[in-house]
């Protein structure tokens, strides 16, 4: 059975992919289809995150999907994986979360910078869903500085032994292992924390008016003592956690345009059935102009990701490139998400359409995996070779 | 279980189909294709049949290289290799029948599954005159299978107002309804392992069509809505019309 949902092609894009990039990505958008949108609105309401969900979406191939198949995993190429990160967050912002959270920061800094006994232990159960995991490098006080961190590891006779607290970690309190960034002698080291351990305790943030169907968490470690095996050896410095985040952001680059796409589709087809004025509001010139910005933006932001995946199948993306993606694509979807609202009029407020859920979680988006601003501040210094953080 | 799946490659049914220049078949510009939604009904079966009771799943599909792409669908879910009878897919259901008869007769098929129907043409007959071509039973349009200790089969369809409950034994023809399983979402790994799976190629033996289609018609266009007046005074004249020019009352 095909999807609903044809997607929003309006430069033949399509063309572009490979038969099993579109499959791969029709199989998920089905999946959205039959699975994740009759759910989502109560799971969002509720506050809860969908974990009947997490067999499927690791049954799909989507946890790790580019990582080597001796790890359990597919072993794709990355447009396989923007893809499917597209099609999850065209359901939900938080369903994407929770899967490039597990992919990006979770195994590929084990695949990348762990020992091949950390990657035979950790992968083959995280692309199943059997484990998950959580990233920890955000601090209450350190946020878009990850630099100035204070969360401390000092070396034992048995280990190492971990003090601090990490802020608005996703999958936090449902992970069974937290890659864990602190400083050990004043550099910072990824360290494998696993839930249970003594000194490591959990507990979710309430109150967000966003990403309400993703766990969102604080970590808190007082003299919690790990294992000398469970620091990720092949690392030093704040190069590691970045270059987890230049996944993930790739991902989300991606992830960015399924919600815009939801949007489109929602107001386009509102504004078709609406009736105001005795005719179908899509017949208004400033309505029309909404739909075209949004379509525009849209195809703009398709080349984008897919051009970024190219270079990354190649090997030659350069993290800024995914800043420029990831900022675009996010404030374009955002943007999106609003101007799809005002075409819904009251409606748009409501959880019988998609809009205003994934508007108030693409707030998120804009600000984790380093803000809009700090994305401008990165691709500034790259191309006039001039910082200015501070 | 030496098992077979007959595919079909029919339009989306999402897409707007239009009729094409000759009048007798469709346009397939820009049309997109899938798996048969029925087969897939049929494709999970033999997949659960080879899970349960080992053996081999190949899916057979009659018609030219485009029908690949459908074959490697299934092969995504993990059937085992693909078998492309190749044939002008505009043969009648009975030309389709008999090209696949023709190349599993010598094949020993235990069972060959089909979806009941396919969303394009809907004419339901490949499955029947399969059985009846190969001297097979064929039970159509099952919800229930299950396999009994003697190698016999028992098969459950929803009939008019209840179910039906029938036996047969193997080698059997079974058409496949919704209702029968939850067709698998295709593993990203499948997908990948897709392309490496083999697919056969047999040309078919020369046919020519039993049944003509003269020709293709769009549904007529709804005609406008018509306002006989408004509030209580216009019940009279719309009951007229109702009787007398809708003849529905
Ligand atoms: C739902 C959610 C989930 C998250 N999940 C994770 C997770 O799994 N793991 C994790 O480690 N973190 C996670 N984060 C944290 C996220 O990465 C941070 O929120 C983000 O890095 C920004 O940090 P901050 O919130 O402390 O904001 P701040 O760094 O305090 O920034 C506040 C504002 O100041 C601006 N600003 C800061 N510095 C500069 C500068 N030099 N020049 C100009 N402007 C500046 C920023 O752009 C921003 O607008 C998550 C956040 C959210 C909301
Ligand atoms: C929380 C809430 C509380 C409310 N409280 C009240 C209340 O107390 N009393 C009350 O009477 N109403 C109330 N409203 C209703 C509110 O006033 C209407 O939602 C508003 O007038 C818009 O109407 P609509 O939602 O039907 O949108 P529509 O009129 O359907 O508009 C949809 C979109 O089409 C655009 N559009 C419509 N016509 C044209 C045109 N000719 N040219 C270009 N664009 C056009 C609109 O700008 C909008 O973007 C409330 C709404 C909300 C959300």
């Amino acid at each position: 059975m095909a999807s609903q949902f044809i997607g929003v092609d309006y430069y033949s894009i399509e063309s572009l992919l490979s038969e099993e990039e579109r499959m791969a990505r029709d199989v998920v958008r089905r999946f959205v289809e039959e699975k994740v949108l009759p759910i989502i609105e109560d799971h969002y309401m509720a506050g809860t995150f969908p974990d009947e969900l997490i067999p499927h979406i690791a049954g799909l191939g989507v946890l790790g999907a580019t990582l080597p198949e001796k790890y359990g995993c597919a072993g794709a190429n990355n447009i396989v994986y923007g893809l499917m990160n597209q099609e999850l967050e065209r359901g939900d912002s938080g369903v994407r979360s929770f899967a490039s959270v597990q992919s990006g920061l979770v195994m590929y800094p084990i695949f990348k910078y762990g020992s091949e006994e950390q990657r035979q232990e950790w992968l083959p159960v995280l692309a199943t869903g059997e484990k998950i995991g959580c990233f920890g490098l955000t601090e209450p006080d350190h946020g878009s500085d990850p630099g100035s961190m204070v969360t401390k590891a000092v070396e034992t006779d048995n280990g190492y032994l971990l003090n601090g607290a990490k802020m608005w970690i996703t999958n936090g309190s449902v992970a069974d292992v937290a890659v864990v960034w602190a400083k050990l002698n004043g550099i910072v080291r990824g360290f494998l924390v696993e839930k249970g351990t003594p000194g490591y305790t959990t507990s979710d943030m309430k109150g967000k008016h966003s990403l309400r169907a993703s766990v969102t968490s604080e970590l808190v470690f007082s003299d919690c003592e790990i294992p000398k095996e469970n620091i990720l050896p092949n690392v030093t410095g704040l190069r590691g956690p970045l270059s987890c985040l230049t996944q993930a952001r790739y991902g989300i680059a991606w992830g960015a345009i399924g919600s815009a796409m939801a949007c489109y589709d929602a107001a386009l087809n509102y504004a078709k059935t609406r009736i105001q004025f005795g005719k179908p509001i899509a017949s208004f010139q400033l309505v029309q102009q909404k739909l075209v910005r949004m379509l525009t933006e849209i195809t703009k932001a398709q080349l984008l990701a897919l051009q970024l995946g190219r270079l990354k199948d190649a090997g030659t993306m350069r993290f800024t490139q995914v800043s420029l993606a990831k900022r675009n694509n996010v404030a374009m979807a955002l943007e999106c998400a609003r101007t799809a609202r005002t075409i819904l009029g009251a409606n748009g407020i409501t959880s019988e359409y998609p809009v205003m859920r994934h508007m108030a979680n693409l707030e998120s988006v804009y600000t984790y995996e380093g803000t809009h601003d700090i994305h401008t501040l990165i691709i500034g210094a790259d191309i006039t070779g001039i910082e200015a953080y501070a | 279980m030496n098992i077979y799946v007959c595919i079909s490659h029919v339009p989306d049914s999402t897409t707007k189909v239009k009729i094409g220049p000759s009048g007798k078949e469709i346009d397939e510009e820009g049309v997109t294709f899938i798996l048969n939604p029925y087969d897939e009904y049929a494709v999970e079966a033999g997949l659960r049949l080879k899970e349960k009771q080992g053996g081999e799943v190949t899916a057979v599909c009659v018609g030219d290289d485009v029908v690949k792409e459908t074959i490697r669908k299934a092969l995504a879910m993990g059937v085992d290799k693909g078998l492309l009878i190749k044939a002008d897919r505009s043969r009648d259901s009975f030309g389709i029948a008999q090209a696949i008869a023709d190349v599993l007769r010598d094949r020993s098929p235990d069972v060959i599954f089909c979806g009941k129907q396919s969303i394009d043409y809907d004419s339901s007959q490949v499955a029947g005159m399969l059985g009846e071509l190969l001297g097979f039973p064929s039970v159509s349009a099952i919800v229930g299978l299950e396999m009994n200790g003697d190698g016999s089969v028992t098969l459950e369809r929803d009939i008019e107002g209840g179910q039906e409950i029938s036996k047969t034994t193997f080698p059997v023809v079974l058409s496949t309804d919704k209702g029968l399983n939850e067709p698998r979402y295709p593993k990203l790994q499948g997908i990948m392992a897709a392309k490496r799976k083999p697919i056969e190629e047999i040309e078919a033996a020369p046919y020519e069509n039993r049944v003509q289609v003269l020709e293709m018609r769009m549904p007529p266009a709804k005609d406008a809505g018509k306002i006989v007046g408004e509030g209580v005074d216009a019940v009279p004249e719309l009951v007229k019309l109702l009787h007398e020019e809708a003849k529905v009352i």
